[in-house]
């Protein structure tokens, strides 16, 4: 093959060809990096809450009136909401998954303040809680109805007896059984109070977007608030935002030592849970593409201008007998050797700089496919820039070679 | 020969218009990203108040479980107890000292016709203003003997004033929140410290407060953080008095301490106060207290973020890319005019000479590139805005100024003569008429 003489001849003038070569190599450090955390950012995007996200929203009501009977006006809201049309449920509760912000507590499986324990993100709930998050209950049973108070600060109540656990939440207590034989099992809250897992869900994530314990979360059988109450509700699909305004309306009117403020959709939500993360792929596709764009307009550049020095050499092999396709050929063959030491470089470079992140910024690893199909983009793109210039050279006329330039 | 080489320059940029724009454009968005995220990082880190920032000091003691320390790896928690908070606070061991937490009130308009509206307001102490130099519109803070009667005062930002009072002098005047009139002591002018420093537990860019009330008020009302509130026991048992007295932390404490021996002696007196508890069976861990000042304490808390960070790492890169295209093309360029070198070096130019022309022609180059660079920041500053949408950190991220603009000029002149400096030499080491057989 022609190989060798292609070698050769990039030997008696490296620069140009190293300068390439290097060009692609960091274009593909910083490309496998930036896929790599764009990989990432949409894996933790794509995870599910557990809850029915379409068709949930939240709101607060927040009282500042001195002589308000919160109880009461929290029993009053919930009938009102659970009963207008186009609204499956609600309830009160504490936060919702992935709001950035809400109540986490330590769960063990032995009592004493010397034992290891989970964490776990707490919502607060009635009986109506499952069915308003819209959550997957797997195992166990449901809260009823009497195992629900209001919690007083005024006495010496304990931590309700029961809870409902999410299955993630279930294995890394008891990590030696499947999730539903941990029903019935008892854990312990504030070291040594006990209660007992009732029952299980497929998913639910807990407040915090970031958390690396997220999957970890905990329903929890009380009422609780002096002034502020935050409700979730479940509307019929479809229906959502149609009803969100008539709810507010409905509750600022009923009673006005309140403000009814925030409504938020689970949508929305989740949007700003993941604002950065959506905006940092955003930006790394666009420097993606921008790099790219500049690395085969460099090449372009470059192989226009070694076309140009060289069309007497070239018109010269022409009458000496070499075929279009032949030239052709050797302008590719040329581009692709030098892609093939930028892409080699590049390996290298990629995983260094993949190494430096994971260390400093605790990224994950590249996934092994990410090397190959980076060297095999650049190849391609190289060989794609390179056939205008090469096409150009290969029309050439061998009369060229007659003349002087 | 400076214009005549300037000139020269111009012209060959004119020659090869396509070329040109392709490592102008090239400079221009390579300098463009990393300008554009230095920027970022230039006022994410930014000192908020840099005339006091060296006498401020965040505190913290190691009150948290012996079994487990507060935040990897051995540090103290990142606010304080009640009862480590207010016994410090009443010290009086610093030139001046601020407790605070943040909270929610509602404030009802007396005005009938006004929806009561929900402000975020600071529970804090006298010292809060004078230490953090806020500026007034009217009237001032509140003394301490309004902290220590429990006075209802308040002191709120020009936005609620503008609501209440339509703008006027309100000191004196009457604001009911929760029910509770408060006497207005003063109205805030525009303050809008970046970031939010005296409170990096919550969101460090977050909006400042709206309304300021004694911190003995907001306990007499049992008032509970709307901040963070972290506990690694449960208090013992439930009501607000447990709690005070629990080990849960949430309030935060900023000492005013003037040079190293100050900070010395605060620091003994921290250690001295902490042994106190440990002899009360309180504080089982050893001995950890800390005194950072505002810029130690954004370092610490991480103000900058990882994000930020590890974008900049790739601009870098990005603008090597750029770079490394833009050395290449000049590269070309000046081979394709080897002929040209040799002949002048022929008829008795200088190596000097050669290398001035070229290195004038790239910078040229640079310039362009670093003006076009600037246009190319603003743009990615407005893209940022669009990614990440309006708040208080975007408006302040996406402003320009002086010292960004100059550095973007340096940076792509720098850059582009580090292009031009290898071809240069190239250029330079052209023999003589080595060329002029072939022309």
């Amino acid at each position: 093959m022609e190989i060798g003489p292609i070698w050769r001849t990039m030997l008696r003038n490296k620069s140009s060809y190293v300068l390439i070569a290097l060009q692609i190599a960091v274009t593909m450090a910083l490309m496998v990096n930036a896929i790599a955390i764009i990989q990432e950012r949409t894996r933790l995007m794509g995870r599910p809450t557990g809850i029915d996200e379409d068709n949930i929203f939240t709101f607060n009501s927040t009282g500042f009136d001195p002589n308000m009977d919160f109880q009461a006006l929290v029993a009053e809201d919930l009938d009102a909401i659970r009963n207008h049309p186009g609204i499956d449920n609600a309830v009160m509760t504490n936060s919702l998954p992935i709001r950035n912000g809400g109540w986490g507590q330590q769960f063990q499986t032995e009592p004493g303040t010397d034992v290891e324990s989970v964490g776990t993100g707490i919502y607060f709930v009635d009986e109506h809680g499952v069915d308003t998050f819209g959550v997957d209950l797997i195992a166990g049973r449901n809260f009823t109805s009497t195992e629900i108070n209001w919690f007083d600060p005024e006495s010496d109540d304990m931590w309700p007896s029961v809870v409902i656990v999410s299955a993630a939440l279930a294995e890394s207590l008891f990590p030696d059984i499947s999730y539903d034989e941990a029903v019935g099992k008892t854990a312990y809250v504030n070291s040594v109070e006990p209660i007992t897992i009732v029952g299980i869900v497929k998913t639910l994530q807990a407040s915090w977007p970031s958390w690396e314990h997220i999957e970890n979360a905990s329903l929890v059988p009380q009422k609780r608030g002096a002034t502020s109450a935050r409700y979730v509700v479940r509307t019929e699909a479809g229906y959502r935002d149609e009803v969100i305004p008539q709810i507010e309306k409905m509750l600022a009117e009923s009673y006005k030592g309140r403000i009814i403020r925030n409504s938020k959709t689970m949508t929305e939500v989740r949007n700003d849970a993941y604002a950065s993360d959506s905006a940092m792929i955003k930006l790394l596709f666009f420097v993606v593409s921008v790099l790219i764009a500049i690395t085969s307009l460099g090449i372009v550049g470059l192989a226009s201008f070694s076309v140009t020095r060289r069309t007497k050499q070239i018109g010269t092999r022409r009458a000496l007998g070499a075929t279009r396709p032949a030239i052709l050929r050797y302008f590719l063959l040329e581009n692709f050797l030098i892609s093939s030491v930028g892409v080699a470089t590049g390996a290298i470079l990629a995983v260094g700089l993949n190494m430096w992140m994971v260390q400093t910024f605790n990224l994950t690893p590249l996934a092994w496919y990410m090397i190959p199909s980076a060297m095999l983009v650049l190849w391609l793109v190289g060989q794609l820039a390179v056939y205008g210039p090469a096409r150009r050279a290969s029309f050439v006329s061998p009369a060229i070679a007659t003349r002087t330039v | 020969m400076f214009r005549y080489y300037l000139k020269l320059g111009l012209l060959s940029i004119r020659r090869n218009p396509a070329l040109s724009a392709l490592m102008i454009a090239a400079i221009a968005t390579g300098i463009g990203a990393c300008m554009t995220i230095v920027n970022i990082e230039y006022v994410m880190g930014s000192n908020p108040i840099p005339h006091r920032s060296d006498v401020l000091y965040y505190v913290q003691v190691d009150s948290w479980d012996p079994n487990e320390a507060a935040v990897d790896v051995d540090r103290p928690p990142r606010q304080l107890t009640y009862t480590d908070g207010t016994a410090l606070l009443e010290a009086r061991e610093a030139r001046r000292q601020v407790l605070s937490y943040m909270t929610w009130r509602v404030v009802e308009p007396e005005d009938s016709e006004q929806l009561p509206f929900q402000v975020q307001s600071r529970s804090t102490s006298a010292d809060f203003f004078p230490m953090f130099d806020t500026p007034f519109v009217y009237g001032g803070g509140w003394d301490k003997s309004a902290d220590d009667n429990g006075e209802y005062v308040v002191v709120i930002n020009k936005e609620v004033n503008e609501t209440l009072f339509g703008g006027e002098d309100s000191v004196g005047r009457t604001v009911i929140m929760n029910g509770d009139r408060y006497r207005v002591s003063g109205v805030l002018d525009t303050w809008d410290p970046m970031p939010k420093f005296y409170d990096l537990n919550n969101q460090h860019f977050g909006e400042v407060e709206e309304v300021f009330f004694p911190f003995s008020v907001s306990i007499a009302k049992e008032l509970s953080s709307n901040g963070n509130t972290n506990c690694w026991k449960a208090p013992d048992s439930n009501g607000w008095e447990a709690f005070k007295n629990s080990e849960c932390v949430w309030m935060q404490l900023w000492v005013e301490l003037h040079g190293a021996e100050e900070k010395q002696n605060y620091l003994a007196f921290l250690d001295a106060y902490a042994e106190s508890q440990k002899a009360l069976g309180r504080f089982a861990r050893p001995l950890n207290n800390r005194l950072n000042n505002v810029t130690e304490w954004m370092e610490i808390e991480g103000v900058v973020a990882d994000d930020v960070q590890v974008l900049l790492g790739l601009a870098v890169l990005f603008l090597a890319v750029c770079l490394l295209n833009t050395v290449g093309l000049i590269l070309a360029k000046v081979m394709r005019r080897a002929g040209d070198i040799s002949l002048r070096r022929a008829l008795g130019a200088s190596r000097r000479a050669i290398f001035v022309q070229y290195i004038v022609e790239a910078g040229v180059v640079g310039l362009v590139g670093g003006f076009m660079g600037i246009a190319m920041t603003w743009l990615g500053l407005q893209g940022i805005r669009g990614l990440f949408g309006q708040s208080r950190m975007i408006d302040h991220l996406v402003q320009m100024n002086w010292t960004m603009i100059l550095a973007a000029i340096f940076l792509a002149v720098m850059a582009a003569l580090a292009a031009a400096l290898y071809p240069t030499w190239r250029a330079c080491r052209i023999q003589p008429a080595a060329l002029l057989k072939a022309l």
